[in-house]
């Protein structure tokens, strides 16, 4: 990540992948990145942090480094991280904030799927080169990054939320321009089936894709229930999502991650927003699929029934664990 | 004196924020003097984060990029890739860290980064402590120094990191010693570091008034009786293997003491304790000789 910052300080664009440790590894270095302002772009395969040694997948590591300034995309198929991934670079550098990928391991990572390639003229198109406002430069020298008292630190950090705040609009903005170039589009949010939906199951990740196939099921059912998948988990889509949930009567957050002592991270964002909102339906929070364990269509049923069958929403349900 | 001018060029202010006698700043004012204005400048967390001056300031008139205290090579690397392929290959990119972020913090990216053979020049201004945040021990505190972690009554037991045996093992093309006190020498030394393509390494000892507790009117002459007792040879190595004295291999040393003597970090050593590090000076020293011996 330091190669990086240094190459992107220097006006280069910059691409990198890692994982759970690596991640990990990196976090003060994901700080500085942010700080700099510098719109790197990279894929995090989302794995379980250790001990014990894991390599298979939860969101324990993308979501630790929640706070670093990174945005974030949980992305749902391999045709969606190569999309995201252009689609990224866009909004980096015109916010000047960097950009993290999220793909789950095995299940994305370390599989082969059929995806389209984007034409390169088109994407020439879509993503003009990379021209910083200020790089290093020995004909225009500059300082990089010197320390900043008080008086003009705070500021800084202003502007930076900002940007995340105008990454909004720029995420919304690069989705539609590349489904007019591209033809597939993907949202900040996506509800599916969610418009009369009394229960709505919230997911981000791959486990979108298994939750689609049950929803179907229990539509043909007759069973109102929907989704809501969180695509962009920074910036935070507060809005989109307290109009996405404001109709129904329950929620089901499923997190693939645990806050020690508090519970899964997408649950607490998402009644986070949903508070000072007069519209604010009950939310269960499911844990599940930690360190990769299957979350099958017959566990997203379970979720549904659990929530269908109770009353009082609860915050932290551990799913199928053996106690 | 051989014959030798400054460079007149000055690519560092005089309202830096060093310390009064820091042989950090004079070695930076010597380093740019040799370099240029085609110099990009990283610094990580070390002393000359502050001496560069807070935002908007800066003391240089090259661009600077600030870095995490381990990342100095590999921040360096990377601004040398950017370079390179925007086709720009005649910016030395100077990668200048204090002896924390080279002997301790950085080590592995600084080793990563050698054994790559980036095209970098490293140079490690070595104060033989973390001085910055209050004078606590490093790997490149001397044998029986007093710091605040290695108070008088229990000083450092462990001898000095041999940092450019470490950076020499790594077949770099070239890693040199310098100090402030032989201004030619260490000109011409980064002069030909900026020459050779690869990773360059220079060690300078830089003398730390608040840290070595000496007025700030002796950095010079504590940088030469460094060279004239041995605690710190002039030498260059050459691809790892060529070795090269810059001092004439006869010439009687002073004894140690005059040099620890005008430092208040050593100010409670016994004479046995004087005789211990002279002993060490000279394995040290006797192990140089038998590497130019065997490289010539």
């Amino acid at each position: 990540m330091a190669a990086l910052i240094g190459a992107a300080s220097a006006g280069a664009r910059t691409f990198t992948a890692t994982s759970a440790h690596g991640l990990a590894l990196m976090h003060e270095m994901l700080h500085w990145a942010a700080g700099a302002r510098l719109p790197i772009v990279m894929a995090n395969v989302n794995r379980a942090m250790g001990p014990p040694w894991s390599v298979w997948t939860d969101q324990n590591d993308s979501l630790s480094q929640r706070d670093t300034g990174w945005m974030q995309v949980y992305c749902e198929s391999n045709q969606e991280v190569l999309d995201s991934v252009i689609q990224a670079y866009r909004v980096a550098e015109r916010v000047f904030m960097p950009a993290m990928l999220v793909l789950d391991a095995f299940v994305l990572s370390h599989t082969a799927e059929q995806i389209e390639i984007p034409d390169q003229s088109l994407v020439d198109e879509y993503l003009p080169p990379y021209r910083p406002i200020y790089k290093l430069d020995p004909n225009d020298p500059r300082s990089f990054g010197a320390l900043a008292p008080p008086d003009v630190y705070m500021e800084l950090r202003y502007k930076m939320h900002q940007a995340m705040e105008d990454a909004l609009d720029e995420w919304a903005r690069a989705d539609e321009e590349f489904s007019e170039l591209f033809g597939r589009r993907y949202g900040l949010i996506e509800p599916y089936r969610a418009d009369d939906a009394k229960i709505l199951l919230v997911t981000s990740g791959t486990v979108t894709s298994t939750a689609r196939e049950v929803i179907d099921e229990l539509r043909a059912e007759g069973r109102r229930v929907g989704l809501l998948k969180i695509r962009v988990f920074r910036p935070f889509p507060a809005q989109l999502v307290r109009e996405a949930l404001r109709n129904a009567e329950k929620v089901a957050v499923i997190d693939r991650n645990i806050s020690f002592g508090m519970g899964g991270i997408f649950a607490q964002e998402i009644k986070s927003a949903l508070y000072n909102s007069p519209e604010r339906p009950p939310i269960f929070g499911f844990v599940a699929g930690l360190g990769g364990r299957d979350i099958t269509p017959k566990v997203i049923r379970e979720i549904i029934d659990y929530t269908e069958s109770h009353d009082e929403p609860e915050d932290l349900i551990w799913v199928g664990v053996k106690r | 004196m051989r014959n030798f001018t400054l460079p007149s060029e000055e690519l560092m202010g005089s309202g830096h924020l060093g310390c009064q006698g820091c042989g950090a700043a004079l070695a930076m004012r010597y380093a740019l003097k040799a370099l240029g204005d085609r110099t990009i400048v990283v610094i990580p967390a070390c002393c000359w984060t502050i001496i560069a001056g807070p935002f908007p300031y800066t003391s240089l008139k090259v661009p600077v990029l600030h870095t995490a205290f381990e990342t100095a090579a590999v921040a360096a690397s990377g601004v040398r890739a950017a370079l390179d392929i925007q086709g720009d290959t005649e910016t030395t990119v100077l990668a200048w860290a204090g002896d924390g972020g080279t002997f301790d913090i950085g080590l592995q990216s600084l080793s990563g980064a050698a054994e790559r053979n980036e095209n970098i020049l490293y140079i490690c201004y070595d104060n033989e402590a973390y001085m910055n945040t209050g004078i606590q021990r490093s790997g490149a505190t001397p044998y029986l120094a007093w710091t605040t972690t290695t108070p008088e009554k229990a000083p450092k037991t462990e001898p000095k990191k041999d940092i450019m045996a470490i950076m020499v093992a790594h077949g770099i093309p070239y890693a040199a010693t310098a100090t402030v006190a032989y201004p030619d020498d260490f000109i011409r030394k980064v002069q030909k570091a900026k020459s050779i393509y690869g990773t360059k390494f220079l060690h300078v000892l830089a003398p730390c008034p608040p840290g070595w507790k000496a007025p700030s009117e002796w950095t010079i002459k504590l940088s030469r009786l460094a060279v004239q007792t041995r605690v710190f040879p002039l030498y260059e190595v050459e691809h790892g293997e060529r070795y090269i004295l810059n001092e004439p291999k006869e010439a009687q040393a002073l004894p140690v003491s005059e040099y620890l003597k005008l430092q208040g970090r050593f100010s409670h050593l016994s004479e046995k304790d004087v005789g211990a590090i002279q002993e060490l000076i000279e394995k040290r020293w006797q192990k140089l000789l038998r590497m130019v011996r065997e490289s010539s």
